[in-house]
């Protein structure tokens, strides 16, 4: 069946990657306002899923070729790395820390490790979502 | 600190993890010669310890691990630890040495055998260089575990699996008793820590857990080693490759029980309990494998059973060496002699028993087959097996020159020494311990000359062969001669082992008496005509005769089948309780999810409205409530419409959409409540999750027409109602009680100086409870894995299962 959804599909065009822009803002800015990488994941999803909806599967899979298996699994090691990574500084195991540094253009910022955590976090969100829902998505 | 020593401990597990990387990109050279270089290097390692260690001394590096719970990992090397670390490593390269010419590398899954290999190394050296018991006890199951993957090597084969299971399933049953009997022991002294345990071991013998504790470690400590009756589990463990066999179940693992009776033995040997349990236990095994062995016809089957009864010889010698401590000096103290004979054994047995198995392993790969029926006369064909097959078996057997003739003629002289203790009522019944140990030491001397003789002499049978028999390549042959070089240099000069490694590991074992002075062990061929050499020749008389009738012998096993009654009694329990577990499973899973939401519901309602009410918990403080907000009156009212929609309706898109309604609203609340980080997240996840319902829309059954015809259940009705009364009550009670301080304030505080975030959740959830989250995450990639092999391979064809 093809429908006629061309409204839905140029709009979607331009939402989902404002939506995609907005959950990478929420995802960096989480340590200090409401974010992270639990939201900001999802956010992302949100973005996929819409792009799936306007689009056939076949489509937004050529667009992104993505696994969403591996995106899950690679965010487990980012997750647990910054946690294993404490044991080279004599600390326990997930101990984080931060700092502010001097960045051209951008002026002094904060880092810390555990942006890497929540970066984790945000692709095991992803990842999951994803992968049930194009797995669910595809079976008919 | 992380120390070089904490290293070295988890170096097999580090390089476990590169195995299948070298199997797989270079699989042009035998993955064994990049394994050999680890227990190489750590041997070389560990004899650096060997100053360390000389006299009472010992190293100690604490690495702490969960401090907050007292599990610290303390890597501890003494006399007795570095004994045991040195034949790891040092039978661990032989071992590896040998497999590599038994495995083929064409036709073996490397990988595999490898890394459990060196995962069995890791657990082996952590097991026996701790000081903490919890550690201790996790590097104990790990040995169960990968000794369980290395069984079922080979795992298409039925008898392979089947000997891994018994194995894992008695070894790990006595695991559990021995970590009820650790957490017993630290109940009462109040440390996990050795050290500490044994400093406090007279507080412990006051104690009533002492004797609990000391059975519970016993049978974890019996089961590991093959003691009777649990030996049943190392026979079958033979089917694994013959390398496996000559390292765990000779060398190594099943000496981790004697190990712990060894390190225990300062703590629980004042008791009469532990000296006739040890003892006992230990002649009966004795006596009993080497009685079963002289029935088998398989080669490694004699040497399983060979195993079994020189463990319980050494555990009965640790036994009668308990005795040792009731004196308060080691001057005038006949028995540490029976500690130092088991110590002694100990090595010996390691040397000449993996020797064996290995020679065992080279007639089994050239000639196709292990039965002593089928084979003879290899003796011409195959002169360097017989060389080591002749020594290890004199060895074994108790023959001048070699090293097992040493330490069998103290085991007498053990047995004989300890009838003349004063307690326990050692003088009286104590008469039966050399009657045994001389009895059992017979049919080892007869088993001994079966391996030999049977294998080597006599004519060859060359039809009854499944290949042609010749000398096995030289890289095979080097690890035994190894070996046997050993068991012959240790028989010559033995007393070049004593105060390297006898003495300080006797050392451990008895540490008050190693305070007072030296052992003084001295060790050496000829001890005058004591009773101890005329047992020994009376059992190469008696032997000799035995092994030349045993034609006839067999005879009598014809009339007497073996003995399968503690097999028999293991199959019937497995069927039992595979058959009664099966009758309960389907009695109370029915496979209908309305069935388990029953029993979840009703066990919530009766446990929280038990503790509610029975604790005298349930108390309501209108004080505390904030007036109701009209905006909160109209949300309420909101989701109440839609869950009585979602109840009621008979469409499955207004059933849909009424749910997604419900989570907006509570998403709403979460705004109205000043929570917007957790109001995102609902929005959110009620998108994904709405989209989600439309997308599976396609395959809803047709539930909607099923349930017209539903009925009204009063159970169900009674259950959904007490649910929903149970949860209002906690919650009405909940916020009017508050028995602690609010956690938010230390969070509010902290969270900026601590983390230097000013998102409060975020902060919690990505690094004061990180481990949380981290968790959490891991759950949820396992359920994204879990739907999609569930779709996956439901469309892969197990549709019409």
């Amino acid at each position: 069946m093809k429908y006629n959804d061309i409204i839905l599909q140029t709009v979607t065009k331009f939402i989902s990657f404002l939506i995609f822009l907005f959950a990478v803002y929420i995802f960096f800015n989480g340590h200090q306002e409401p974010g992270g990488g639990f939201i900001g994941g999802l956010m992302t999803s949100a973005a996929l899923v819409l792009l799936l909806l306007a689009f056939d599967m076949e489509t937004v899979r050529r667009a992104l070729p993505i696994d969403y298996k591996i995106m899950t699994a690679v965010g487990l090691v980012f997750a647990v790395g910054t946690g294993v990574g404490s044991f080279f500084f004599s600390a326990p195991f997930l101990s984080q820390t931060f700092g502010y540094f001097h960045f051209p253009v951008l002026g002094e910022l904060e880092l810390t490790t555990t942006l890497a955590f929540d970066l984790g976090v945000y692709l095991v969100v992803i990842g999951t979502a994803m992968t049930i829902i194009q797995t669910i998505g595809e079976d008919k | 600190m992380f120390t070089i020593l904490h290293l070295a401990i988890i170096a097999p597990f580090l390089a476990a993890v590169l195995v299948p990387l070298l199997y797989k990109f270079i699989p042009r050279i035998h993955t064994g010669w990049f394994v050999l270089i680890i227990p190489i290097i750590l041997f070389s390692y560990f004899l650096s310890y060997l100053p360390d260690v000389s006299g009472t001394g010992s190293v100690m590096k604490t690495f702490e691990w969960i401090p907050s719970l007292g599990v610290n990992y303390i890597a501890y090397v003494d006399g007795l630890g570095l004994l045991f670390a040195l034949l790891i490593t040092g039978i661990g390269a032989l071992v590896v040495l040998y497999s590599i010419y038994y495995l083929d590398k064409h036709k073996e899954q490397l990988n595999n055998f490898y890394t459990y290999l060196l995962l069995f190394m890791g657990a082996m050296l952590g097991l026996t260089l701790s000081d903490n018991l919890i550690v201790l006890y996790t590097f104990w199951e790990i040995t169960s575990i990968s000794s369980f993957l290395l069984i079922s090597y080979w795992y298409t084969k039925e008898k392979s699996r089947y000997g891994a299971l018994k194995s894992l399933l008695i070894t790990v049953m006595g695991g559990f008793a021995l970590l009820v009997g650790f957490v017993l022991i630290a109940s009462v002294t109040g440390t996990y820590s050795i050290r500490g345990i044994l400093d406090a071991s007279d507080q412990l013998a006051d104690s009533p857990l002492f004797l609990p504790a000391m059975l519970l470690i016993l049978l974890g400590a019996f089961t590991k080693s093959a003691q009777f009756p649990f030996h049943i589990w190392l026979p079958d463990a033979m089917e694994a490759p013959t390398p496996v066999s000559a390292y765990l179940h000779s060398a190594t693992m099943v000496k981790a029980g004697i190990y712990l009776v060894a390190r225990m033995t300062p703590l629980f040997a004042v008791s009469a309990y532990w000296f006739w349990l040890v003892t006992g236990f230990g002649l009966l095994t004795l006596i009993w494998g080497s009685l079963s062995a002289i029935r088998q016809t398989d080669l490694k089957g004699i040497l399983a059973y060979s195993t079994v009864s020189q463990l319980g010889m050494i555990l009965s010698m640790l036994g009668a060496g308990a005795a040792a401590l009731h004196y308060d000096s080691v001057d005038n103290n006949a028995y540490t002699l029976a500690v130092a004979a088991a110590v002694f054994h100990l090595i010996n047995h390691a040397t000449y028993k993996g020797s064996l198995f290995m020679m065992v392993g080279i007639i089994d790969h050239e000639t196709g087959t292990r039965d002593i029926r089928r084979l003879g006369g290899l003796m011409t064909l195959m002169p360097i097996s017989f060389t080591i097959a002749v020594i290890g078996g004199f060895s074994m057997a108790g023959l001048p020159p070699f090293n097992g003739f040493l330490s069998k003629e103290m085991f007498f002289m053990s047995m004989v020494e300890i009838t003349h203790f004063p307690q326990y009522g050692a003088e009286s019944i104590g008469i039966l311990l050399p009657i045994v140990a001389w009895t059992a030491s017979v049919f080892t001397f007869v088993y001994c000359m079966m391996i030999v003789f049977r294998t080597f002499t006599g004519k060859i049978q060359k039809e009854k062969l499944p290949a042609k028999p010749h000398e096995a390549p030289f890289g095979m042959l080097l690890s035994p001669l190894i070996l046997v070089a050993l068991v012959v240099f240790i028989g010559f000069f033995p007393n070049t082992l004593v105060p390297a490694i006898i003495e300080p590991a006797m050392a451990s074992i008895m540490p008050e008496l190693a305070q007072t002075g030296s052992f003084g062990v001295d060790i050496y061929f000829w001890h005058g005509f004591t009773p101890e050499l005329f047992m020994t020749i009376g059992v190469v008389l008696l032997g000799t005769g035995i092994f030349l009738a045993l034609q006839k012998w067999n005879k009598m096993h014809a009339v007497f089948p073996e003995n399968r009654l503690f097999n028999q009694a293991y199959n019937r329990s497995l069927e039992g309780l595979d058959r009664s577990s099966h009758a309960l499973m389907s009695w109370h899973m029915t496979g209908l999810v309305r069935d388990y939401f029953i029993y979840i519901f009703s066990f919530t309602v009766v446990l929280l409205l038990f503790s509610l009410f029975g604790t005298g918990a349930f108390t309501i403080d209108v004080e505390n409530m904030v007036p109701v907000s009209p905006y909160e009156a109209i949300l309420s009212l909101v989701l109440v419409g839609s869950s009585l929609i979602l109840m009621f309706t008979r469409s499955r898109l207004k059933a849909v959409i009424s749910l997604g309604v419900l989570g907006y609203t509570v998403a709403l609340f979460f705004v109205l409540f000043r929570a917007p980080d957790l109001a995102l997240t609902q929005l959110t996840i009620e998108t994904v999750s709405v989209t989600l319902f439309l997308l599976c829309f396609y395959h809803f059954p047709q539930i909607f027409d099923a349930l017209k015809e539903t009925k009204f259940h009063t159970a169900n009705f009674v259950i959904s109602v007490a649910v929903g009364l149970t949860v209002t009550l906690i919650g009405l009670s909940a916020s009017g009680t508050r028995l602690f301080p609010a956690i938010s304030d230390y969070f509010l505080e902290n969270s900026y100086k601590e983390a230097g975030g000013n998102n409060v959740v975020n902060v919690i959830l990505v690094d004061f409870r990180g481990f949380d989250t981290l968790l959490e995450i891991l759950v949820l990639g396992i359920a994204s894995l879990g739907v999609y092999s569930l779709i996956k391979l439901r469309l892969a064809g197990g549709e019409n299962k």
